[in-house]
């Protein structure tokens, strides 16, 4: 969506606007869904949008192995480098940002003033958690004081893969990404309906970015078609389900207690709570001596 | 001419075990309706009949929680309630003896144990909680943060006292009060300490104990009044727990089960290594869920501490718990025994080599001689499944890659053992692990300052530390 | 030359067998220590224990004010540690200064003591500062004169500043005069050396070059036969006897003044070196209080009360 409707006429004869196909990122690519499904998203003033990819669990399942494979290296990363990374992203954000609303604009069909509130308030977001990569440990981590001749030192470290089902919206979005991944995770985004639109044009911004490919997935398409298979997913670690419907998040609790995964949801607060409810804590002895 | 050791047991005139015993509920104890029999391990002897406690009396104690919640516990500043865990601290080491004594009789680990290790550490669990009890607001969860209510706890064999200590002491400290069931076939050290509750004079119903068998637990984890649920056990029980409150409120805190990988370099420090062996998977028979139970050493040296090891393992004494010179003592249970001979068994049915030096067994009791397989493969079950007794599958590496994928390959993320004399490798090889406690050229070290608990399949949460805080708390504002 | 086929003798020889022994953790060393310090050694298995370490005893005395008299009543202690009581074994012998040596020798041959040897503190012990023909002379004089055990001291200094081979030199030179007349204890001033990782590899330097035993101490530094220190050495022995089928004593000295640590000591020789090791031909204890600890005990185990210091003889 480069431009909204309106803008695209010319003195002389309409220019057809280029559109855009919309498809999924995974592993820094843009495959379609291996399923070839598609679904449709409209707003009450333009009627058709776009036709996002409808992702499936064969998605699921590509993108947490990109993730997995991912994940290593970006936690290997210095947290200056982590910092850095995400800190550009927001840069590239901030001069997509009219871009951004006006998607929010056509994709939920509310004013461009509150929009364009809703991409700012998402950038500082990102700003505020990449500013965490380098202190975390100061923050979570803790040397101990046992009672022997052992240092004894706690640091948290990344889980590893985490799947995030944020609400239909690009702020929640941004919000359940940001501290997923600061920390070191890789993560694989299921982007719920209209909320699509604005993440594609997310991944386009991530693919010119620094950020190496796998860290990041997007999947677009149906909470409730992705979530259960997130749920069991013995490869996935964490899982955010701040926008699950509070009624369909028993039975994903359950399914994830296969693997004890950590299933979390937030009130959408920025804390970094959020940060660290997807790190585990280390704890390393070793003696003191001569 | 030989030096062997006289039999040298510790007395066990100083405990007065009791017939029967009821639950402790609302600072009372309470007669239970079924009883079933506890008995000494070593021996088999009948030591008392304990309560089988049913839906009723988790209720009774669950509002008996309640109430001490609401009316006393919650009102209470945290500087009078750390006094009450001060108390509770000075009169278990008064009664050390007592309690190590009364531990080993129930539970077969040796009295070197309980006498230095389990008690003392029961002991500074109370007296390090005690001091956070008006610091809250310093530990890093915001300005005063809010206990949860009733913490429903549940705690296993292997370490009775010290799980028990693991659980009320961080509870108590921050506010909480507590229905805690002890394992089916160790309950007599808690319900001691319900004697110490007393004498301490802590508030009816901040601490009841409902004893009984995974039904009794069943019922806490249940009980719509309980907000909390700390569960110390096997993975399988933790996965339905955690299937049991997915639609609740309820938090938890799970310390589930493990496969620690004891990884040895060739420049290891090899007689303290072989100590650090030995301390990894025969501390309390191998009944430890961080156990270093799988030994994976560099191909190097790998021969030469076999020899090492098996020299040192001929030393270990294996016997009557109460004797003092006692290091291995009893399997805690005839299932727990029966669940080890499967997994050795299969072991040796894999073409592992099994190995244990020349033991004198008791007839009467549970008992297993420490052993070793070698031999032993990824693919093998001894190197995947938690045997939780004096089992060792040892495996070996190339290079230092190929030993932590060989220590990650595993769902579990308890513990991790390394063993090196250079500093940059112990480094990167303690941030390469998967496990949440991470022990470097030592093994099986605990203390309350410190945090404990797994990644992955081995739990959620950590207890101990600053970081045990944050399981019993909800952030404040 | 070689030695055990291990070491050529040569500076670089000993740096590079001494760089590949094992690092000894100090936490762990103190741990494991510690925790055979708990063993708890009753009835039957102390009283073997008691007569075990008596016949263990190096009985000593190192003062400038030594003289004959205190010498002589040293080896009638010697002999017969309880003149009440011809069941407790003589100790594993007398240890003297040089000048000391006939002396002791004439008097316990005297007394029926010729099974006890007497040891001589040599190579101008305790700090070893002197020309190595001194301290030749030294122990040449101790032989003559009639010990049948040298105790000789390292130069703490060269070692440290890490000239092995001059250590490893003295060792082999004090060894030759020696000779098959007397055998061969090395001093390694644990006190001096510091680290674990040193006592290690003195050890190794020491039974290289032809140690008959290792010993922790003069003592006259503190600290010095720590049951850590002690370990270790039983741990070379060990080792030792593996690669080379020649088993080393170990004589700690210096700080075993009571019954509960001496029978610590042998805990730490049972579960380290093993059983072997139980003999005063491989193990020696150097003190001089300790023995009427010893037979205090022994008295208290036979009689069922307490002893005291009036019914033991003051040496």
């Amino acid at each position: 969506m480069a431009s909204s409707k309106k803008s695209s006429a010319s003195k002389s004869t309409p220019r057809l606007e280029v559109k855009k196909t919309y498809k999924l990122y995974i592993n820094g690519a843009f495959p379609r869904s291996e399923s070839g499904r598609v679904y449709e998203v409209t707003n009450s003033k333009d009627g058709f949008v776009a036709n996002p990819s409808l992702a499936s669990r064969k998605d699921l399942r590509d993108a947490v192995v990109a993730a997995r494979t991912a994940q290593g290296g970006w936690a290997k990363a210095t947290a200056y480098n982590r910092g850095q990374i995400l800190y550009r992203i927001a840069e590239m954000l901030e001069g997509r940002a009219d871009q951004f609303a006006s998607e929010i604009v056509l994709a939920s069909g509310v004013t461009q003033k509150k929009a364009h509130d809703e991409v700012l308030a998402a950038i500082d977001s990102w700003v505020w958690y990449a500013g965490w990569s380098d202190k975390l440990s100061a923050a979570f981590g803790a040397t101990n004081p046992v009672s022997g001749p052992y240092y004894n030192f706690t640091i948290p470290e990344p889980q590893g893969v985490i799947a995030v089902a944020p609400a239909e919206s690009f702020l929640s979005l941004i919000d359940a990404i940001a501290p997923a991944i600061v920390s070191g995770n890789s993560v694989v985004a299921l982007v719920p309906g209209s909320a699509a639109i604005a993440a594609m044009t997310f991944a386009e911004v991530l693919a010119t970015s620094d950020l190496p490919a796998g860290v990041l997935n997007i999947l677009t398409g149906s909470h409730d078609e992705l979530a259960p298979w997130a749920a069991s997913h013995m490869d996935i670690d964490g899982f955010d389900i701040s926008g699950i419907d509070k009624k369909k998040r028993t039975e994903l609790k359950v399914a994830g207690a296969e693997n004890l995964k950590r299933i979390h949801s937030f009130d959408g607060a920025v804390s970094p709570t959020r940060i660290y409810a997807f790190m585990e804590t280390k704890t390393v002895w070793h003696p003191i001596g001569v | 001419m030989t030096f062997e050791y006289a039999p040298a047991p510790e007395s066990r005139a100083i405990v007065d075990i009791k017939a029967k015993y009821g639950h402790f509920i609302d600072g009372k104890f309470v007669p239970g309706k079924k009883h079933f029999a506890t008995i000494n391990p070593a021996t088999e002897e009948v030591l008392s009949q304990i309560s089988l406690g049913g839906v009723s009396d988790v209720d009774k104690a669950v509002a008996a929680a309640q109430k001490a919640y609401t009316k006393t516990w919650s009102k209470l500043s945290g500087k009078e309630r750390g006094k009450y865990l001060y108390r509770i601290a000075r009169i278990l080491q008064e009664r050390a003896r007592e309690f190590a004594v009364l531990e080993t009789l129930d539970n077969g680990k040796p009295i070197r144990e309980t006498r230095d290790i389990d008690i003392p550490l029961v002991a500074a669990h109370f007296f390090y909680h005690a001091g956070w009890a008006d610091k809250l607001d310093y530990a890093g969860l915001g300005k005063s943060p809010q206990p949860h209510g009733v913490a429903g706890q549940i705690v296993p064999w292997n370490f009775p006292l010290l799980m028990l200590a693991w659980k009320v002491a961080p509870a108590l400290a921050t506010g909480n009060t507590v229905v805690l069931k002890p394992a089916e076939t160790t309950s007599l050290t808690a319900l001691l300490f319900a004697e110490v509750c007393q004498q301490a004079e802590l508030p009816d119903g901040v601490v009841n104990i409902v004893t009984g068998d995974g039904s009794t637990g069943a019922a806490i984890v249940n009980h719509p009044g309980i907000h909390k649920i700390a569960f110390t056990g096997s993975t399988d029980v933790g996965k339905k727990i955690a299937r049991a409150i997915a639609g609740t409120n309820k938090k938890a805190t799970l310390e589930l089960g493990g496969k620690g990988a004891n990884i040895v370099f060739d420049d290891a420090p090899l007689d303290e290594t072989v100590e650090g062996i030995v301390n990894g998977i025969f501390f309390n028979q191998g009944h430890v869920c961080c156990a270093g139970s799988r030994l994976i050493l560099q191909e190097g040296i790998a021969d030469e501490l076999i020899e090492k090891l098996k020299v040192r393992m001929a030393k270990i004494r294996v016997g009557d718990p109460l004797d003092k010179n006692t290091d291995l003592g009893a399997i805690n249970s005839q299932e727990q025994l029966s669940k080890i001979n499967e997994l050795a068994s299969a072991g040796e049915a894999e073409g592992a080599e099994r190995w244990s030096p020349a033991c004198n067994l008791s007839a009467k009791g549970f008992w297993f001689a420490p052993t070793i397989f070698t031999g032993v493969t990824q693919a093998h079950r001894i190197a995947r499944e938690e045997i939780f007794g004096p089992v060792l599958s040892i495996l070996t590496f190339r290079t230092p890659q190929e030993a932590i994928e060989k220590a990650n390959n595993t769902p579990f993320g308890l513990s991790a053992g390394v063993w090196s004399e250079k500093g940059s490798r112990i480094l990167w090889a303690t941030q390469q692990l998967r496990a949440g406690v991470v022990w470097a050229n030592t093994f099986n070290k605990f203390d309350p300052a410190s945090p404990f608990g797994g990644y992955k399949e081995s739990g959620w949460g950590r207890e101990g530390g600053k970081h045990g805080l944050a399981a019993y708390l909800k952030e404040g504002k | 030359m070689t030695f055990y086929g291990i070491v050529d003798g040569s500076e670089s020889s000993l740096k590079h067998f001494l760089a590949q022994l094992p690092g000894v953790d100090q936490v762990g060393a103190d741990a494991r220590a510690a925790m055979l310090a708990t063993r708890s050694i009753k009835t039957s298995s102390k009283r073997w224990a008691i007569d075990t370490a008596i016949s263990m005893v190096d009985l000593t005395t190192l003062e400038g004010a030594d003289t004959a008299g205190k010498v002589r009543a040293l080896c009638s202690k010697a002999v017969r540690p309880d003149p009440t009581d011809s069941t407790v074994p003589s100790v594993g012998a007398i240890c003297v200064y040089n000048d000391m040596v006939s002396i002791a020798r004439m008097h316990l041959d005297a007394i029926g003591g010729k099974h006890v040897p007497v040891a001589a503190v040599s190579t101008a012990f305790p700090s070893g500062r002197a020309s190595m023909e001194v301290k030749i002379q030294d122990t040449q004089d101790a032989i003559d004169a009639g010990a049948a055990e040298i105790d000789m001291v390292i130069d703490r200094g060269a070692f440290l500043s890490g000239q092995y081979g001059l250590v490893f030199d003295e060792i082999v030179k004090i060894r030759e005069v020696c000779g098959d007349r007397a055998h061969l204890k090395v001093i390694f001033e644990t006190g001096e050396l510091v680290t674990y990782d040193n006592v290690r590899k003195a050890s190794y330097l020491a039974m290289l070059a032809g140690a008959d035993f290792i010993k922790t101490s003069t003592g006259k530094v503190a600290p010095a036969a720590t049951p850590p220190v002690v370990l270790v050495m039983l741990e070379a022995v060990r080792d030792f006897y593996q690669m080379t089928q020649r088993r080393i004593g170990v004589k700690p000295a210096g700080g075993i003044r009571n019954t509960k640590d001496a029978i610590k000591q042998l805990v730490l020789v049972n579960e380290t070196a093993g059983p072997e090791w139980l003999t005063p031909e491989y193990f020696r204890i150097g003190a001089s209080a300790l023995l009427n600890d010893l037979l205090m005990q022994r008295m208290k185990m036979d009689d069922g009360y307490y002893a005291s210091p009036n019914y033991v003889t003051i040496d």
